[in-house]
């Protein structure tokens, strides 16, 4: 665990995610998407909230008692050639708590567990309308990467020749 | 997406402004540096004091100042000042044909990242990677 200050001069905490958190959790998530996704979010603490220092992480960002953040990501091997990375599927902060460094901690906190398992890239992926996280990304010194994401509509695909 | 001269000098006072927040900076002294007119210049320095990217230092010595948050105005805020973002599409009207809507489609495509990614950097964000370009730059390349 480690601990700083944001810029309202409130400690953070940066520790691995517990069971109670969840709920904290569902509700952060539900306020930046405006969808409720207690099922899903069950279903990652099981996949990432045990520890695991290899390869899976949960980390979650408290203060004052209150868990104000969080990042999940996991170590990616070899996808299409490409080396072992550490990968980001999740991070926000409460709405209120922005701007606080928060996200700064909770990334750099996932980034070292990622350095710790051997990996030297992050990487993430996020819908190129999502212009408020993909700034924090942009913050913390993150690049295009080398791929392109594509994708197709299933029922549009060309017959085969 | 390939941007216009006054919109690339924009961006250049812009960040040089963003850089030295609490200075202002004559149009001569920055059109003098960017090898441009003055008079060219002040055009578009106009267009960004209308803005309220800078404001407009009156007096003996006078010029501008950064005057917007580093942290919020992106690069996609100055160059919306100064291309028709939206509006421009290559050629104009519908392409006429497949080949050509195929392609225009691919450029779209292209465009699109290229808006994305403007929209994502915060004057801030690049003054930091200018930062960390100039580490990285032999020492006769850092001046722009």
């Amino acid at each position: 665990m480690t601990r700083s200050r944001g810029t309202a001069q409130t400690a953070i905490d940066v520790r691995d995610v517990r069971r109670r958190d969840l709920d904290a959790v569902i509700a952060i998530d539900a306020a930046a998407t405006g969808l409720p996704k207690p099922a899903y979010w069950r279903s990652v603490f099981r996949r990432y909230g045990a520890p695991d220092e290899r390869a899976r992480h949960f980390l979650v960002a408290e203060t004052g008692g209150d868990v104000v953040g969080f990042v999940v990501g996991e170590v990616r091997d070899w996808e299409f050639g490409s080396p072992p990375c550490g990968w980001v599927f999740g991070i926000d902060v409460r709405a209120d708590m922005r701007e606080a460094g928060v996200g700064s901690r909770l990334l750099d906190a996932i980034a070292r567990r990622f350095a710790r398992a051997g990996v030297t890239k992050l990487r993430t992926m996020l819908a190129r309308d999502n212009t408020l996280v993909l700034s924090f990304f942009r913050s913390q010194g993150m690049m295009a990467a080398p791929f392109i994401p594509l994708e197709m509509d299933l029922g549009e695909s060309p017959p085969p020749r | 997406m390939k941007l216009q001269k006054n919109t690339m000098l924009a961006l250049y006072s812009v960040v040089e402004f963003a850089a030295n927040p609490d200075r202002h900076l004559s149009t001569a002294e920055i059109a003098a540096r960017h090898g441009v007119s003055a008079h060219h210049l002040a055009k578009v320095l106009s267009e960004l004091a209308r803005a309220g990217i800078v404001a407009s230092v009156r007096g003996v010595g006078g010029g501008y100042r950064f005057a917007g948050n580093p942290r919020r105005l992106t690069l996609m805020d100055v160059i919306a000042r100064f291309e028709d973002i939206d509006g421009a599409k290559h050629g104009g009207g519908e392409p006429a044909t497949a080949t050509a809507q195929a392609l225009a489609a691919i450029e779209s495509e292209i465009d699109e990242m290229a808006k994305a990614t403007f929209r994502s950097i915060t004057l801030e964000t690049m003054l930091r990677l200018i930062e960390r370009q100039a580490l990285r730059a032999p020492a006769n390349s850092r001046s722009r």
